[in-house]
């Protein structure tokens, strides 16, 4: 029963997410309070190790959903379910449609569903920028809060602007090691 | 000759999947690098079409890409065989790190470095969603959409499938609109 709920869930995100892999973070918070799979704070670990290992990031996020649901099983499921949709409609697309994405009403419908996606993005993020940087006593976690602020601030440098992420997550677990955090 | 077919573009996408970080528009300098430059696969307009239609479908935007690749090279398996490449790194390096971890977490070290890691994951969070502001807020009826999907994602249990959906009927509806009054009005939404 767990393999036909992650394979619904994961299709219907796959079909839903529009804007690639920061847009699954919203259906993954709601997964975190419909089903026991994982906590919301667990849910800030996967986002930590997805952001961190190569590979697309709504890839990485939903075989750890996947993983944390039903073990090995569980990832393979979710993963597959997840790019299900993306493999028909392309290939229908790529078959039938040309000029897709030139299309008025193409381009219209997009125009409504983009800003919608930042609200909702936008809003995924405020609920784990709560759990990460509040500690469970209701204060504020100063040195992630700290060290987020600082490295926001450094990113928009012009001369930092292009580091790779990668960069900053490996200085991120440095600095995390030498300042206890 | 077919299967050999396959199975370089399953490598192809492997490697594409194994070595970049992120995903989406970071992916972009190593996918035109594989494809346009070392395999010639397909040109830099096309892989710039590929990326324009990945924004304006639903899922992930890299295996997107790497299925319309997949198939304008090999068709329907061709399609499959690179999905599959793009994805397998993943599914290996993930499922490989999430059976670890509890046993890392355990470890003092590790959490200090997680937490770390945590910190910058919500500035790059918060860098991404500012881009993705500044790109889709372009005028008073995307910021409007906008508000209104923020209220409802806060305040109300309307499901996030139904909010995607809605603000795309939203966009279709004001089309159909400036369609029948061309010049309706004067406003410019």
């Amino acid at each position: 029963m767990t393999f036909l709920q992650l394979f619904w869930e994961f299709f219907k995100i796959g079909l839903f997410a529009m804007g690639g892999g920061p847009a699954t973070l919203p259906f993954l918070m709601d997964l975190a309070d419909k089903y026991d799979w994982y906590a919301l704070d667990d849910l800030t670990d996967m986002v930590a190790v997805s952001e961190s290992t190569p590979g697309p990031l709504g890839v990485n996020m939903a075989t750890y959903a996947g993983f944390q649901a039903a073990g090995i099983a569980g990832g393979l499921t979710a993963t597959l379910a997840l790019v299900l949709p993306s493999v028909i409609i392309i290939i229908l697309i790529a078959k039938f449609l040309t000029n897709f994405s030139e299309r008025p009403m193409v381009k219209a419908v997009f125009s409504g569903v983009r800003p919608a996606v930042t609200a909702l993005i936008a809003v995924a993020i405020w609920g784990l920028f709560r759990v990460v940087l509040v500690t469970e006593e209701g204060a504020l976690a100063v040195k992630p809060l700290i060290l987020c602020a600082v490295v926001f601030v450094l990113m928009q440098l012009k001369p930092l602007k292009k580091l790779h992420p990668a960069v900053w997550l490996l200085a991120a677990a440095v600095v995390g090691i030498v300042f206890r955090f | 000759m077919a299967i050999h077919g396959l199975g370089e573009l399953y490598l192809t996408f492997f490697r594409i999947g194994g070595l970049t970080f992120g995903g989406g528009l970071t992916m972009l300098p190593m996918l035109k690098h594989e494809l346009v430059t070392k395999k010639g696969w397909v040109s830099e307009d096309e892989l710039l079409d590929c990326y324009a239609i990945g924004q304006c479908t639903p899922g992930v935007i890299a295996v997107n890409t790497a299925t319309f690749v997949g198939y304008k090279r090999k068709g329907i398996p061709g399609g499959i065989a690179a999905t599959l490449g793009m994805i397998s790194p993943s599914l290996a390096l993930i499922t490989l790190i999430a059976s670890f971890f509890q046993a890392f977490v355990e470890n003092l070290y590790f959490r200090h470095a997680i937490m770390g890691i945590k910190g910058v994951v919500c500035a790059l969070m918060l860098n991404t969603v500012i881009t993705l502001a500044r790109k889709s807020l372009v005028n008073l009826m995307s910021v409007l959409v906008c508000a209104a999907a923020v209220v409802l994602a806060l305040f109300t249990p309307v499901p996030t499938v139904a909010i995607v959906v809605l603000a795309g009927l939203c966009g279709a509806v004001i089309e159909l609109w400036r369609r029948r009054c061309p010049k309706g009005g004067g406003h410019k939404l």
